[in-house]
């Protein structure tokens, strides 16, 4: 399915996505890595781990609902693929997120405005697999 | 003070991941699908997310601490080995399948949209597994991310 190129609303977004990259800097002196935090909330042991993610996650999920309530409009959601390919999908980003201690907020963001060697590594390499996935599943395999 | 300063943070980012496009995994794959329907929006994103960080920690880092820690948490590992590179690798074909990454769910858990939790609980099973993999308890203090 075709989607509009938004390269307004992207850079926007875009920007905002590395003011809150820099705030989480500012206050708590951590990266903003999603994958770390959703770790760190899922075996979380003990309070103190879980409630500044806890926290930060909250004001994360509140945002789609600000939006609604302010445009009337939800941040739109569009899934091409089947509840099996999610499952899938999402054990491997799991799994390679841990392995790889990363992932495109933590590598892809944090890390590269850091400039740190392994995230020069690490984000070219998911960005070249999952272009390579995406043309043999849907090129390939014609999903 | 400190946690609601953590909550706007959290609300920033969020409303950065709903506005750029990136909770729509169809605009995602989209990005990644240069010899299909194409769609270069997430350019932007990591294009202004980039310059942001790149300024704003150089000018974070001038101060001696954060504003309510006691020391900046910055990973200092250089290390280039297999599991760097296999994982990463693992994590691109997983964002190539679903469409859906860790910081675009997360914020997109407030749409209310069942896809995200299923996305999500299968992403912390593949967490999970990882530390079973690597021999650490699923709950104690080696957490590596």
């Amino acid at each position: 399915m075709e989607t509009a190129f938004t390269p307004f609303a992207s850079l926007s977004g875009g920007l905002l996505i590395g003011f809150g990259a820099v705030l989480l800097m500012l206050g708590l002196g951590r990266i903003m890595g999603a994958t770390g935090i959703m770790s760190g909330l899922v075996f979380a042991k003990n309070t103190a781990e879980l409630s500044w993610r806890a926290v930060l996650a909250a004001g994360m999920i509140l945002a789609p609902g600000l939006i609604y309530a302010v445009t009337g409009n939800m941040p739109a959601i569009d899934v091409p693929i089947s509840p099996l390919m999610i499952v899938i999908g999402g054990v491997i980003v799991g799994l390679g997120a841990s392995l790889g201690s990363g992932c495109t907020s933590g590598h892809g963001v944090c890390g590269l405005s850091r400039m740190s060697v392994r995230s020069l590594v690490a984000v070219p390499t998911f960005m070249v697999t999952a272009a390579i996935t995406v043309f043999v599943i849907r090129h390939m395999f014609g999903g | 003070m400190r946690l609601i300063f953590v909550f706007l943070t959290g609300l920033v980012f969020g409303l950065g991941i709903a506005i750029s496009g990136m909770m729509n995994p169809a605009k995602v794959l989209n990005f990644f699908d240069l010899a299909g329907t194409w769609d270069p929006s997430l350019a932007f994103v990591m294009g202004g997310a980039l310059v942001v960080t790149f300024v704003g920690y150089r000018l974070v880092w001038r101060r001696d601490a954060p504003l309510f820690a006691s020391l900046f948490q910055i990973p200092t590992s250089k290390v280039i080995d297999t599991k760097l590179i296999g994982g990463s690798a693992l994590f691109g074909i997983g964002w190539g399948i679903a469409g859906f990454c860790p910081g675009a769910a997360i914020p997109a858990i407030g749409t209310g949209r069942w896809e995200v939790l299923l996305f999500l609980g299968a992403v912390a099973v593949g967490l999970a597994l990882a530390r079973i993999l690597q021999g650490q308890p699923l709950f104690s203090r080696s957490a590596n991310a």
